[in-house]
């Protein structure tokens, strides 16, 4: 089985899925990825469809798995390069992948990751002051 | 309705289900399909193949060029020897799944294709017959 490469640039984990991606890779993927967030606190993780002819439900739900267990880790993800008909077809088979945020190119993906990775943890802190009031 | 060539394609494991879509795509772009007819039949056998593997415990698609008078098509015939359906209107209803799926496949392949017809003889085993035409009259 081949396994996925997973790139670090600063805070973010980079992802490139290319054709041909098999199940027992989508799943190890998900495994190698949470390990790689935690080892090097990793604040986003952009993973980039572009060179993907399609997405069926199994992969809608890696790719969704991997957002929710990346946002428990603190960590963002952003999914770019959808292609259009791909868009289309999730659309149609019912593949919501809601809680994943969308870049339309990496560059685009960054921008939004860094930005996530800014807000959030402005939304810690607020939230942290908040509970110190209760206290 | 003529089928004017088919192959045959056994779905053992989940590598079968990658040359499932490969010969799946093959036809679709001879057949001239636009790019976004492609990539609905391809899912749409992804997910079949995969309902075959995991629910009927393996079996084969037979991929068919087929022609009427005025059109020209693709038509997909998955076979397994499993169980069967037990209730099938449940198992095409979204969010429905036995399996550990999303329960989307049965259901979203029929929205993605032109026709879809599922058969469940007494003697066990599922037969999903789906097809997509090229120009929809």
């Amino acid at each position: 089985m081949e396994r996925i490469p997973i790139l670090k640039l600063g805070e973010i984990l980079l992802v490139t899925i290319q054709v041909d991606f098999h199940d027992r890779s989508a799943l190890a993927l998900q495994e190698d990825l949470t390990q790689k967030i935690v080892d090097y606190s990793s604040k986003g993780v952009l993973i980039d469809i572009s060179a993907l002819e399609m997405v069926d439900s199994f992969m809608g739900r890696v790719l969704g798995n991997i957002a929710k267990t990346s946002r428990l880790l603190d960590c963002n993800t952003v999914l770019v390069g959808m292609q259009p008909a791909i868009a289309i077809t999730i659309t149609e088979l019912g593949i919501t992948l809601k809680g994943i945020h969308t870049a339309l190119t990496a560059e685009d993906g960054i921008e939004l990751l860094n930005t996530l990775i800014q807000n959030g943890n402005n939304g810690q802190s607020k939230v942290f002051g908040k509970r110190r009031l209760y206290l | 309705m003529t089928i004017k060539s088919q192959e045959e394609r056994a779905i053992a494991n989940e590598n079968d289900i990658a040359d499932v879509r490969n010969s799946v795509k093959r036809i679709a772009s001879l057949l001239n399909f636009s790019l976004v007819n492609q990539t609905k039949v391809i899912t749409a056998a992804s997910e079949l193949a995969r309902n075959v593997l995991e629910h009927g415990g393996g079996g084969n698609v037979l991929i068919q060029l087929i022609a009427e008078s005025n059109r020209t098509g693709i038509r997909l015939i998955f076979a397994d020897s499993g169980p069967g359906i037990a209730d099938k209107e449940q198992a095409l209803e979204d969010g429905f799944t036995t399996g550990k799926g999303m329960g989307l496949g049965l259901g979203g392949a029929r929205r993605l294709m032109d026709e879809f017809e599922i058969q469940t003889p007494d003697g066990g085993g599922t037969t999903v017959v789906v097809s997509k035409w090229l120009d929809k009259p």
